[in-house]
């Protein structure tokens, strides 16, 4: 085969690989938007579209403005955010870490968060924004942890996840004990706490969401080509010129910060951050790349899941028991097929 | 030979003590259940005087106070009969698997039991404790041979880490399932928090006499199987070698253990954690043989628990915390130092 050959394919299949991309980053923004439009009109009755638009620009729609712009409005927004969050966060320690089962919510860092956020709002008697920063304290904190009680020669994923799973178990108790502690313990906060819930979403609640997006998703968008690289191994990534420990440093911060101002404020949302990275390989093909994508899908998930589980079914669920239910027999099947490979993710 | 868990940590960690010492250690520990029971009886989130604990004891529920240790004497009970079963059934899974990381909790084995109960509650409208029980048992049953099934796919068989991951994972995944089915029947016993985290208060005499034979049972299996242990610990080539039909070895113990975290779980939820901790402990105590570290393992899991349920009457006053709680938190941090000193090569 001759070298200006291979060029032309190497140079063809890049750029299909980044035309895929770029269709499927699109479809998916369109899938989004379609989703999050039809929760705002449609809920426990119809509301026309021209009405939604109205109310979202601030007029005063009689029986539209409460429903939509109160009720729907709120939820869905926390909803897009959330899932944002937890879907870049997921897939930037599943790309670090080389393996879909150490996400946070597995590995115990949404449980520190949320046993943080308890602790806060329980025993500190704190509310607002400062709960988010308790709450990526202690996330980074459980990081930390989990990160360097499975250092024993190097960072074995196994052990990680492992180790993860056990601090994870842990942190679940303590939430358990905080709940039990709490003056009025109700069955909603409960489950806020153990499986994620936009119930009684605010239009306030957002600020510290779309703050730490900005703020922990920019920082990780920014180390964005240094994560790709870290996907082949830490040695190729030095040799491609990374700074592996300093990527690892900022994309664990980015990713934690993430996760943990979204727990902070809906709990952490079962198997979301879990779920979007491995559906946005799905989608991409192995070589592109996942953060977007990944964060797309999870807002996706959340805004469905959420709507599922008011609306779809028989009885009210909130939204991390459907997300929860949904990830469930994936995280098993990704196990059967784990072993079943022998190795590699 | 690392790779191997009980067999590599075996003779060199826990050296075999001698038979004086281990009957020594056998007394200590039924004093120690002993005088944790009376704590059990006595301790509580109502302070009862002693003339009080006393007439209650004795059938007397005339005053608050004796009314109040007349509930804790079946709760004593049954945190002793469940901790003995978890203890028991977690060194026999051990022995089985030949995992150090081996656990009934840790195997998704409680959780599968709880799931299939709260399916059963649910969907199939199962009222009697006696069918309760068996759906439980069932449940761990399944989980049990789901669990050992992935674990073991692929190279290696069932390595610890992996069979642990695969448990792990389950008890996660299936402790998400238990919440999907239980949250939209609020008339379910105990709620949701039951069948997630268990525990052990509300018990009553009458449901643990249902539960009895079926503890009876496993109890009698699982210590019969003491021997048969011995030779697997020996490796399957040489069990087989020494005449050991080693496939049907391990399913009559493991059906054992099944038994006792199935009808365990049946009655007090979840429990996580006891099987792992005890076992370890008690290979302190006893040494490797399985005819002295099964009947170690079941006392030393009765203290554990009875502990740990007066723990948490004792720290959450005026509340209380379940025993699964106070297990989690103790049990943890030990699962996390054997995974950490596991020579294992990664997946």
């Amino acid at each position: 085969m001759a070298p200006s050959h291979t060029l032309s394919t190497i140079v063809d299949n890049r750029q299909r690989r980044v035309h895929r991309h770029r269709l499927v980053v699109a479809l998916l923004l369109l899938l989004l938007a379609g989703v999050f439009c039809l929760t705002l009109s449609l809920g426990q009755s119809f509301t026309p579209p021209g009405d939604v638009l109205r109310v979202l620009l601030g007029e005063d729609v009689a029986g539209a403005s409460f429903t939509v712009g109160q009720l729907r409005l709120p939820r869905a927004l926390l909803s897009v955010l959330a899932g944002l969050s937890f879907g870049l966060g997921g897939v930037a320690f599943q790309i670090m870490l080389r393996n879909p089962l150490a996400s946070p919510d597995i590995i115990g860092i949404s449980s520190g968060a949320s046993a943080a956020a308890v602790f806060a709002i329980v025993v500190l008697s704190l509310s607002g924004p400062i709960v988010s920063i308790v709450a990526v304290v202690a996330g980074l904190g459980v990081a930390l942890l989990v990160y360097g009680l499975s250092f024993t020669n190097g960072v074995a994923g196994t052990r990680l996840i492992l180790v993860g799973i056990g601090v994870s178990a842990m942190l679940e108790s303590v939430i358990a004990y905080l709940l039990s502690q709490a003056p009025a313990w109700s069955l909603q906060e409960a489950m806020r706490w153990l499986t994620g819930s936009v119930n009684g979403a605010q239009l306030s609640q957002s600020l510290p969401l779309i703050l730490g997006l900005v703020v922990f998703g920019a920082l990780l968008l920014s180390r964005g080509r240094d994560l790709e690289a870290l996907r082949l191994g830490d040695d190729t990534a030095a040799g491609l010129g990374v700074r592996v420990a300093r990527t690892r440093v900022i994309v664990i911060v980015a990713a934690v910060g993430l996760i943990a101002s979204a727990t902070a404020v809906t709990g952490p949302i079962a198997f979301v951050a879990f779920l979007s990275g491995p559906i946005a390989a799905r989608l991409i093909g192995s070589n592109g790349s996942l953060p977007i994508p990944s964060a797309l899908i999870g807002a996706t998930l959340v805004l469905v899941g959420d709507y599922a589980g008011q609306f779809l079914l028989p009885g009210r669920y909130p939204v991390g028991v459907i997300t929860g239910a949904l990830g469930a027999p994936y995280l098993i099947f990704l196990i059967v097929r784990v072993n079943r490979a022998g190795g590699s993710l | 030979m690392t790779a191997d868990g009980v067999q590599s940590s075996g003779p060199g960690l826990y050296p075999g003590a001698s038979r004086s010492g281990r009957s020594l250690w056998l007394v200590a520990l039924i004093a120690l259940l002993a005088i944790l029971c009376v704590l059990s009886v006595a301790v509580g989130t109502r302070a009862v005087a002693w003339p009080d604990i006393v007439a209650a004891l004795g059938g007397q529920v005339d005053s608050i106070g004796q009314a109040a240790v007349a509930v804790r004497i079946p709760r004593t009970l049954l945190a002793v009969l469940a901790g003995a079963a978890l203890g028991l059934a977690g060194a026999i899974m051990q022995g089985v698997t030949r995992n150090p990381l081996a656990d009934p909790g840790i195997l998704g084995v409680n959780m599968g039991a709880s799931l299939a109960v709260v399916i059963g509650v649910a969907w199939f409208n199962i009222a009697s404790a006696q069918a309760y029980i068996w759906v439980a048992v069932l449940g761990a049953g399944a989980s049990a041979v789901f669990v050992y099934t992935i674990g073991s796919l692929g190279r290696g068989g069932a390595t610890p880490l992996k069979l642990a991951l695969a448990g792990a994972a389950t008890s996660i995944a299936f402790s998400s399932l238990v919440i999907a089915v239980v949250l939209p029947r609020s008339d379910i016993a105990g709620g949701i928090r039951s069948w997630q985290i268990g525990g052990v208060g509300g018990a009553t005499f009458e449901r643990i006499g249902h539960v009895l034979p079926f503890l009876a049972v496993g109890f009698a299996i699982s210590l019969l199987s003491a021997r048969k242990l011995n030779s697997l610990a020996l490796g399957d080539d040489l069990a087989a070698g020494l005449g050991e039909r080693v496939a049907v070895a391990r399913a009559v113990a493991a059906l054992g253990a099944i038994l006792l975290a199935g009808a365990t779980t049946a009655i007090c939820g979840p429990i996580g954690f006891v099987g792992l901790v005890v076992p370890h402990f008690c290979r302190l105590l006893a040494g490797v043989d399985h005819r002295w570290l099964l009947p170690f393992s079941a006392l030393g899991g009765a203290c554990l628990l009875t502990a740990a349920d007066v723990l948490g009457r004792v720290i959450a006053r005026p509340g209380e915390l379940d025993v699964g709680i106070v297990t989690a938190l103790v049990g943890a941090p030990f699962f996390i130092w054997i995974v950490r000193h596991q020579r294992v090569r990664d997946l």
